[in-house]
């Protein structure tokens, strides 16, 4: 839920202390700020997008605590104590590029761009819980993200290759 | 000329912005703070139809943080179309930035600018509207009844050929050479039905408008269409074209939605009244009520054929609901006979009914495929249902009537976007190709026979169609180029050509690449900003590889030549003797200068002067792309769910600029076309609510969803195309629903005429299960 989809806001703050992309970050905040507002409008990262704002296309998606979730649906307070990592903060193990955003690239996964932040999150995640996923198993895991224009095929392969990579 | 010793074109080069979209790269609209902006919202209709009496805003203007609130009192009113489309666009102008009447639920009553978004709602619950409740009608062929409720009864609206009956638009126009189906051995009659359906790009409409320090307004707009963005924009609010500047950033997807201008206009209106940035980005709900959509569309088709194959006759009768407004009114309903028609051979008679019709239901606009989509449905089903009254193989039969190389057709001529069209014949065809690689690839004669005789619950079955699209709008549609050299012998490509996904600045900067010797990454493209690209029509009409490819392609032919003049000066050479080459212009006894020294004399050296060259093109003919579609499916005959086994696209695009963005892009198309076929639908309540607004309820496909798709690419080479190329975007998406169709014809000998196929429709089908004649 950001500002788009905003009606109502609570003016208790809290304070928030949690970890962003492996920096600690406190913040105070209101109780009513949703996660994507916090990561969107507080902490300026673009790169999680917001396609429904009702956890239904997945643009949204961010690793909390390595578990992917939608961060339209979840509140910024849920986050306490907790790591966060955006699409911002995903790194190679050397600290360069990602194999899932080389992947993406290589196999032309990537059309307008706008779902693919959060594909390469839901396929991060599904990689680390099975990193042997099958075809079967990858079109299983990405059925929280919706994409209009590759008709998937290309991501697929994507996440496969990025398999053989890792 | 041939491809084989293309360096640059026919590669899979990778697409110059997919790393910074998979790095999360703030490049769309919304990724911009912008100090002090005011949130803009709408305040929809409940109404389906009705006139407002009183509105009062004044307790809305009161609320804390509110800086503006409009309605149709203190806004211009200029009629005109949303359309973005060339000028004078062919859509009636029916539409007003704000008006004192609502013509569907989600039209536009009012518009607040606020500092938060808070304010902004509260704003929009205390703005007080007394209604004139109208009667409305929902069905187009009730609008075109006497006594139906007009929905477009204002005087000022323009170029509606007929308000009183609800008519936006219409088009007839007849071939005749003799009796009526007087050579026919059977005539075929049927009338084939399509929803309405939603583009569900998955950027939502967003535009941010501000004013710059000259004072002029800058539009930043999630569009595929800026040029015609800032025409409209400067009609509808009465300010000159000059005051106004469009902004194209990274697209979200478009699909034909942002072909549009939805939001430019309000939010701009917004900006103007508070002199402070605004913006009004869509909830995915106001996506689905108050965007665009695709034409619904009824279409009766009558055909004669002979028992030796020969179609002897065609009718087509189009009607297509427009929605409250005209917009692509004229053009979609023309496309559907336009692209269909020529298709196959017609020996005898031709003629073409086509309205759209005005009804109290969202707006209706362009979509992939763009009435080719409606088309082809009634089209290739029917092919499949002649064949099997005389039977015929449907894929001889297909064989023997497509149009062939050298071939022209009266319907070219006869029927354009919105006027006349362009006499042209095809100039290259794939399609028996195509046809022969999607037999293969689907082993098409060994499962024919394996599904022969079936018995049991689950029937398989195969289906097949054949379609063609354009590229461009033939004498309507134009695009420039302008490129510069830099020192290091790089080039700035600007094109107004608008990427909204696509890869087109990846195959633009492809086509430049090859003429200059250079490589894809050598060439940095800007797209598009009215104030510093040249003119584009923008992406649309299958156009941006044919018509903005060949402007590039001059472009840069323009710029070798420069290129030559000076290094022909640094090598002492005849300018005849060279030639551009990995980065070297080279002489024919292999003496050489850098690009960068050409780019370096010509800066700073010698008759000093910027390498920098603008070029247009503007085409006579809409080479059509083809393709030949195969599906498998399998149809569970106790529940009626259709199972899409395996899809095979084979696609003649001419010279493909880069094979993995045009796979790419016919693959979307394909998974969308087969969303419309299973699953997609608006539904709406008896009184014109949509009833499914959200990803929840109306279902696109997943990738648990998804068939095996795949997309063959048939190479051939267009003449009249850049590198041999033509369009690739549109086309796939007319394949499945006809494929489909035919295929559970197949598996259970059921015809499916409305769309979508739904379990329920395939069950009612197969209970009523009579020879489809």
């Amino acid at each position: 839920m950001t500002e788009k989809n905003k009606k109502i806001t609570h003016r208790a703050k809290f304070s928030l202390k949690c970890f962003v992309n492996g920096e600690k970050v406190e913040r105070d905040l209101d109780s009513s700020r949703s996660l994507i507002e916090f990561i969107r409008l507080d902490l300026g990262l673009k790169g999680t997008k917001e396609g429904c704002g009702e956890g239904e296309c997945g643009a949204c998606l961010v690793l909390v605590d390595g578990k992917a979730v939608n961060s339209c649906l979840m509140m910024a307070i849920q986050l306490q104590g907790k790591r966060l990592i955006t699409i911002e903060g995903l790194k190679g193990r050397d600290g360069g590029l990602h194999p899932l955003q080389k992947t993406f690239m290589e196999e032309g996964a990537v059309q307008c761009g706008f779902c693919t932040p959060g594909l390469i999150i839901a396929s991060e995640a599904l990689l680390r819980e099975n990193p042997d996923a099958t075809v079967e198993d990858i079109k299983r895991g990405l059925t929280g993200n919706l994409c209009r224009c590759t008709g998937y095929e290309k991501v697929v392969s994507a996440v496969r290759k990025a398999q053989k990579l890792s | 000329m041939e491809t084989e010793n293309l360096k640059v074109v026919n590669k899979r080069v990778l697409k110059m912005d997919a790393l910074g979209l998979a790095c999360g790269e703030p490049v769309f609209t919304d990724d911009v703070d912008i100090n002090g902006m005011l949130y803009g919202r709408i305040l929809w209709s409940h109404y389906a139809h009705a006139r407002i009496k009183k509105i009062d805003t004044r307790e809305a203007e009161k609320v804390p943080g509110v800086k503006a609130v409009l309605t149709y009192k203190n806004v211009p009113r200029v009629p005109h179309t949303t359309a973005g489309q060339g000028y004078p666009e062919p859509s009636p102008y029916d539409s007003y930035v704000l008006d004192n009447k609502v013509r569907f639920v989600g039209d536009r009553v009012a518009a607040v600018a606020a500092e938060t978004p808070e304010a902004a709602e509260a704003a929009l619950k205390l703005i007080k509207v007394e209604y004139e409740i109208l009667p409305a009608v929902f069905d187009v062929f009730e609008a075109v009844k006497d006594g139906a409720p007009i929905i477009h009864d204002e005087e000022d609206a323009k170029n509606i050929p007929d308000a009183k009956h609800n008519i936006a638009a219409k088009f007839d126009f007849e071939v005749r050479n003799g009796d009526w189906f007087k050579d026919a051995d059977f005539v075929v009659e049927h009338t084939y039905k399509m929803p309405y359906l939603q583009h569900c790009a998955i950027e939502p409409h967003t535009v941010i408008t501000s004013f710059d320090h000259f004072g002029r307004l800058i539009i930043r707009t999630s569009t595929q269409v800026p040029f015609h963005v800032r025409r409209i924009v400067a009609q509808a609010l009465r300010i000159p074209v000059k005051k106004i500047r469009v902004i194209k950033p990274r697209i979200g997807g478009g699909f034909g939605s942002k072909q549009e201008v939805l939001l430019e206009d309000i939010t701009a209106a917004l900006t103007l009244k508070t002199g402070k940035p605004v913006k009004i980005e869509y909830t995915r709900r106001e996506t689905f009520i108050s965007s665009r959509t695709r034409h619904p569309a009824t279409v009766r088709l009558k055909t004669g054929v002979r028992k030796d194959g020969t179609i002897t006759d065609a009718e087509m009768d189009i009607t297509l609901n427009t929605g409250a407004y005209g917009s692509h009114a004229l053009t979609v309903m023309m496309c559907s006979g336009s692209h269909t028609l020529p298709m196959y051979k017609v020996a005898n008679n031709i003629r073409f009914i086509g309205k759209s019709v005005y009804t109290n239901l969202p707006v209706s606009g362009a979509y992939r495929g763009y009435g080719a989509t409606q088309g082809f449905f009634a089209w290739e089903s029917q092919m499949d249902i002649m064949a099997n009254k005389i039977a015929m193989d449907p894929v001889e039969f297909r064989k023997k009537n497509y149009i062939r190389l050298g071939e022209g057709s009266p319907v070219f001529k006869a029927m354009g976007e919105g006027r006349e069209g362009v006499e042209q014949v095809i100039t290259s065809i794939g399609l028996y190709e195509g046809i022969e690689a999607g037999l293969k690839a689907i082993n098409w004669h060994e499962k024919k026979k394996k599904y022969k005789n079936q018995s049991g619950q689950l029937r398989r079955g195969l289906g097949m169609a054949c379609m063609m699209q354009g590229s461009g709008i033939p004498e309507v549609d134009m695009a420039s180029a302008t490129l510069k050299m830099n020192e290091d012998g790089s080039f700035n490509l600007m094109v107004g050509a608008a990427d909204l996904g696509t890869g087109s600045d990846t195959i633009l900067a492809q086509i430049a690449a090859e003429v200059l010797g250079v490589k894809a990454e050598d060439v940095i493209v800007y797209s598009a900003d009215t104030d510093l690209t040249p003119f584009d029509v923008g992406a649309y009409a299958s156009s941006t590889t044919f018509i903005s490819g060949n402007a590039v392609k001059k472009t840069a032919e323009k710029v070798r030549g420069m290129i030559i003049a000076v290094a022909a000066k640094i090598l002492d050479r005849k300018p005849d003797d060279l030639r551009l080459e990995g980065g070297k212009v080279v002489a024919k006894d292999g003496a050489a200068c850098s690009l960068s020294e050409v780019a370096n004399t010509s800066l700073y050296y010698y008759d000093q002067h910027q390498i920098v060259a603008s070029a247009s093109h503007y085409a006579h003919t809409s080479p059509p792309p083809f393709a030949a579609n195969f599906v498998e499916v399998e149809v569970d005959t106790g529940t009626g769910k259709i199972a899409i086994l395996n899809y095979i696209s084979c696609v003649d695009c001419g010279t493909a600029i880069n094979p993995e963005l045009a796979e790419g892009q016919n693959d979307g198309a394909v998974l969308n076309g087969i969303g419309h076929t299973l699953s997609e639908e608006m539904e709406f309540s008896s009184n014109g609510t949509p009833l499914n607004a959200s990803f929840r309820r109306y279902k696109i496909f997943n990738t648990a969803d998804m068939p095996a798709i795949k997309t063959i690419l048939i190479p051939t080479f267009e003449p009249n195309g850049p590198f041999g190329a033509k369009s690739v975007s549109e086309i796939g998406i007319n394949g499945p629903l006809p494929a489909v169709a035919n295929a559970v014809q197949d598996a259970v000998g059921a015809r499916l005429f409305s769309s979508p196929f739904t379990p329920e429709k395939v069950i009612a089908a197969i209970k009523n299960l009579q020879p489809v004649s």
